[in-house]
């Protein structure tokens, strides 16, 4: 049986010969302190543990803080922060063009149960091989504090303004929709995140992660059900999540019965040592029964909610060649004159 | 059965008495019927039986937004001379619609022809009208027995009784049933079968009385009919379109569709998988995002829609100008504003897509006016917008883009794909790993780029629609704002060298009067010139703009001259205010004259003759 990837967490240069620091980006310019920088980091460390090769890295974005996130890491990486909203008609335009890059698309709930809404339930009806990663903090940020749609009922903004509307659960959606892995997780829980993005990057299909990342400028009060304090006390990962890489594995002895583990496309392995729940995050109603469960008793779970392997992805339904779009020469993309007599003749 | 007789000579006014003059292939027939009962075949192989006779002839079809059930006119226009804009009048109507035969009895000229549904009684209307009259259903019922197949074929009986009565060769109309229904071999004995049964009712039944006929010509030898939409997406398609997305709008629809079936065709690579990606988008939003970043990301990328989906896609496309995208937006102009007349043709976004987006945004705008130019065109925007990093617009409209028109056969594109300024890992390499994206190396104010996915630790750029330095870098410098934008406004200089110029045809010396019109409006144009000429020895000289940003000769065309009409398919005369926003002062007052028509028909000419006469009376 596989075994956790322990060794590469400690290792300074990667099995590309980079260091962490070939994975970083430029200085932040968010608030000191943001949930989203400490995403980033988690970026930063997952891909450079999964020996990702930066130059096939697209980072795709919308507006908001968290679209601004992309330029703080990956530094080598193409990046594209694009419209309100609209990361993943982006992020599948990319991928259409080119289907060996990594695409990762950093959005916020604003971006995300908002304004685009509409362009989020169609991508992942799509399954476009894509990490979509939701930086949650139920507030519009860079225009100072309005609730965003993903807002709790009754969560309190610091001015004592009350939300009264129901949040909307992106997860929840996500699984409704076809998303074949979707998870949960918590800007202060950087271990779960890095196993988390490490198996999203050995996905093939949309990954969809919703992560509670609090603002601490607008939403990070008493009252508030985004706050780190929250998340801290509130957390409760439905269970402990490690990412095996497929040349890592090696026989350990596990207690029987706790243990599921499932392979992803790239032959490694998510290990989940389960907890009191049981839970089986293959089970498609189970993880919207979970959601609900959550939702009505307002619990934070996190963890890897759902995971379907099977599904095929919007490229297998294209029928893609397996060269990128991008790449193909002239001789691929121009038929010779011979075709264009032969469509003037079937004119006349 | 109607009695031939007795109705020939209840329809037979003294004028028309009298031995009538041959009108020897000139004419208009227009078919009136239902929306959805199925006459489009008929009307395509009336039309094709035209052509294949070597008449130069065009067809449109006037249609209501609705699937079935409200009225749809199509009109054939055969005209020896060439001459296949739309004419105002009608000379020979099908009436099968009871919804509207009355009104379109009304307004024919006298002297037209009616071929009708007898039971309509249209013969009681005018008296100075030819009157055919037919029981369509009942010899339909010839046909076939099968009632969903009558209402079907009764519209084959038409083109029978046409072929008779205009001297159609019977021959011709069976390669065009043929051609229309190709393998389908029943359809193509029954609907033989109707059209013979629709000769056989005219020869037995009817006199022809009316002056029109047809005859053989040789006029479109090694020519074939094709509507502009389907030349657009031929054109994509050689010109290496990789990545279509597009959401479904009249009258746009057809250029994606028709365009995905030429790559099913003839672009799957020898593993039988596809080398292009369509998508149906869930909005123009998402289709114009998805566009726009395979374009980023170095495919030939394009989409197609029409006013409602060019004002959803503005914001995306000031990205493109500023972030510096190539990427190919097909324009099938419709009647706007909002919803407006959604299957009629216009050329109502000239301004705003030219404008299109907040902020200081200017785009190059294509003009095709045939559909040998939607083919070119079809190519030639990729190699533009390769070339100049930036959204390349293509204006076509309903009546370019839905109608079929006769043309000389398209021409493979006469040099190698221009892929732009792309850096690859070898460049870099060469160039030491120093890029920047933004800077303007060559002068011509047009930058390097990369693609994602180069492998080349220095090929990375981040792309954003917030200001930006050379670099890249986010900055709201006001002097990094400003020498940005200055350089894309040298671009669109850039461009005005590239695109392709205007066509003018004046005679010499150069007369004192011009016009200046584009896209569809041009067979109406140089209908109206000819007949200016031959009925009124009136000179006009003409320039087509074929792009924008305009060409200079487009100022040196108007300054040469005295009276310049700027024909625009408008309301608000927007070619004539792009042309003053660009010239200003430089053109003397009262030498731009302004001809408006927006009624949501296609161009005609009488309207620019009637314009022009009465202009040049008044000048006189």
């Amino acid at each position: 049986m596989p075994a956790p990837d322990a060794s590469s967490r400690t290792r300074k240069v990667n099995r590309l010969g980079l260091t962490p620091s070939d994975y970083k980006g430029k200085p932040s310019t968010l608030c000191k302190g943001c949930g989203h920088d400490a995403i980033s980091s988690q970026l930063i460390r997952a891909f450079f543990e999964s020996d990702v090769r930066p130059h096939q890295v697209a980072k795709l974005s919308g507006i908001g803080c968290s679209s601004k996130t992309p330029a703080y890491f990956l530094n080598h990486s193409h990046g594209f922060n694009a419209v309100h909203g609209r990361m993943p008609s982006v992020a599948t335009g990319a991928v259409l063009a080119n289907r060996r890059l990594v695409a990762v698309g950093v959005s916020g709930d604003g971006d995300t149960a908002s304004i685009g809404i509409g362009q989020f339930v169609h991508l992942v009806r799509r399954n476009l091989p894509l990490i979509y990663i939701v930086e949650n903090n139920g507030v519009y940020g860079l225009t100072k504090g309005q609730f965003s749609a993903t807002a709790d009922e009754n969560a309190a903004l610091r001015s004592g303004e009350v939300n009264r509307l129901p949040n909307i659960d992106l997860c929840g959606m996500a699984i409704e929709l076809g998303a074949t892995y979707v998870a949960r997780s918590f800007a202060g829980d950087p271990k779960q995140l890095v196993a988390l993005l490490r198996g999203a990057l050995a996905h093939n299909g949309t990954a969809v992660i919703d992560i509670l990342s609090p603002c601490v400028t607008f939403n990070n009060h008493a009252g508030s059900t985004k706050s780190y304090t929250w998340g801290k006390d509130n957390e409760e990962p439905i269970h402990i999540l490690d990412f095996v890489p497929a040349m890592d594995q090696i026989e350990v002895e596990y207690e029987e019965g706790t243990d599921q583990e499932v392979q992803l496309h790239d032959g490694s392995w998510v290990r989940l040592r389960k907890l009191e729940r049981g839970y089986d995050p293959t089970d498609r109603r189970a993880a919207q029964e979970l959601v609900l469960e959550a939702n009505e008793k307002n619990l934070f779970l996190t963890g890897l909610l759902y995971l379907d392997t099977s599904k095929r992805t919007f490229l297998d339904s294209l029928e893609l060649c397996d060269e990128p779009l991008a790449l193909l020469s002239e001789d691929q993309l121009r038929p010779p004159p011979e075709v264009l007599d032969e469509v003037v003749a079937s004119y006349r | 059965m109607s009695n031939k007789t007795a109705l020939a000579e209840e329809a037979a006014p003294s004028e028309i008495e009298s031995e009538p003059e041959r009108i020897v292939n000139d004419l208009a027939i227009q078919v009136a019927t239902v929306n959805g009962s199925g006459s489009q075949s008929s009307n395509l192989v009336l039309l094709r039986a035209l052509f294949r006779m070597g008449i130069p002839v065009g067809g449109k079809n006037l249609f209501p937004s609705n699937i079935a059930g409200l009225p749809t006119w199509f009109t054939i226009r055969a005209n020896r001379d060439g001459w296949v804009a739309r004419k105002r009048n009608v000379d020979y109507l099908v009436a099968l619609n009871p919804q509207t035969a009355v009104r379109d009895v009304e307004s024919l000229s006298p002297g037209s022809a009616v071929v009708y549904e007898e039971s309509l009684r249209l013969e009681r209307r005018r008296d100075d009208l030819v009157f055919y009259p037919a029981p369509f259903q009942e010899l339909a019922a010839e046909v076939t027995r099968e009632v969903r197949l009558r209402k079907l074929l009764a519209n084959m009986i038409y083109v029978g009784l046409l072929g008779e009565l205009l001297s159609i060769e019977v021959e011709e109309i069976f390669g065009a049933i043929d051609s229309q229904f190709r393998s389908k071999k029943a359809a193509v004995e029954l609907n033989r079968r109707a059209v013979e049964i629709g000769i056989r009712h005219a020869r037995e039944n009817l006199v022809k009385r009316d002056p029109f006929t047809l005859e053989r010509m040789d006029r479109n030898r090694g020519k074939i009919l094709i509507d502009g939409n389907a030349a657009a997406g031929l054109g994509a398609m050689f010109g290496g379109a990789s990545v279509a997305t597009w959401y479904p709008i009249t009258p746009s629809s057809s250029v994606v569709e028709q365009l995905t079936g030429f790559l099913k065709r003839y672009r799957k690579g020898p593993d039988g998988k596809a080398t292009y990606a369509v998508v149906q988008a869930e909005d123009e939003l998402a289709a114009v995002g998805m566009a726009l970043a395979a374009g980023w990301a170095g495919a030939r990328a394009m989409t197609a829609t029409s006013g409602p989906g060019i004002s959803l896609m503005s914001e995306f496309v000031g990205l493109g100008y500023y972030a510096e995208i190539p990427l190919v937006i097909w324009n099938i102009q419709r009647v706007g504003p909002s919803t407006g007349l959604p299957t009629r043709t216009a050329q109502g976004d000239i301004l705003s897509t030219y404008l299109l987006s907040h902020g200081d945004t200017k785009h190059v705008c294509l003009l095709p006016a045939s559909t040998h130019e939607c083919f070119e065109f079809g190519w030639k925007a990729f190699d533009l917008a390769e070339r100049l990093q930036t959204p390349v617009f293509v204006l076509s409209d309903l009546d370019l883009g839905m109608n079929i028109w006769a043309t000389e056969p398209f021409e493979y594109p006469d040099r190698p794909m221009d892929r732009g300024k792309v850096l690859t890992r070898e460049d870099l390499e060469r160039l030491g790993g120093t890029f920047q994206r933004y800077a303007d190396v060559d002068g011509d104010a047009i930058p390097y780029r990369t693609l994602p996915g180069t492998e080349h630790p220095g090929a990375a750029y981040f792309t954003r629609g917030s200001g930006h330095d050379e670099s890249a870098e986010y900055t709201e410098s006001e002097e990094a704002y400003v020498r940005i934008m200055t350089r894309l406004d040298r671009k669109f200089e850039t461009a005005r060298e590239m695109v392709p110029p205007p066509v003018v045809d004046q005679a010499e010396p150069v007369s004192p009067l011009g016009i200046i019109g584009f896209g569809s409006s041009d067979p109406a144009i140089e209908e109206a010139r000819t007949r200016l000429r031959d009925e009124a020895a009136i000179e006009m000289d003409y320039l087509r703009p074929r792009a924008l940003p305009f060409c200079p000769s487009v100022l040196d065309f108007i300054t040469a001259r005295q009276r310049v009409v700027v024909l625009d398919q408008n309301r608000d005369g927007q070619l004539l205010q792009l042309l003053r926003a660009e010239y200003g002062d430089r053109i003397p007052p009262g030498v731009l004259r302004s001809l408006r028509h927006y009624s949501g028909h296609p161009m005609d000419a009488q309207t620019i003759v009637d314009y022009v006469t009465e202009m040049e009376i008044g000048a006189a």
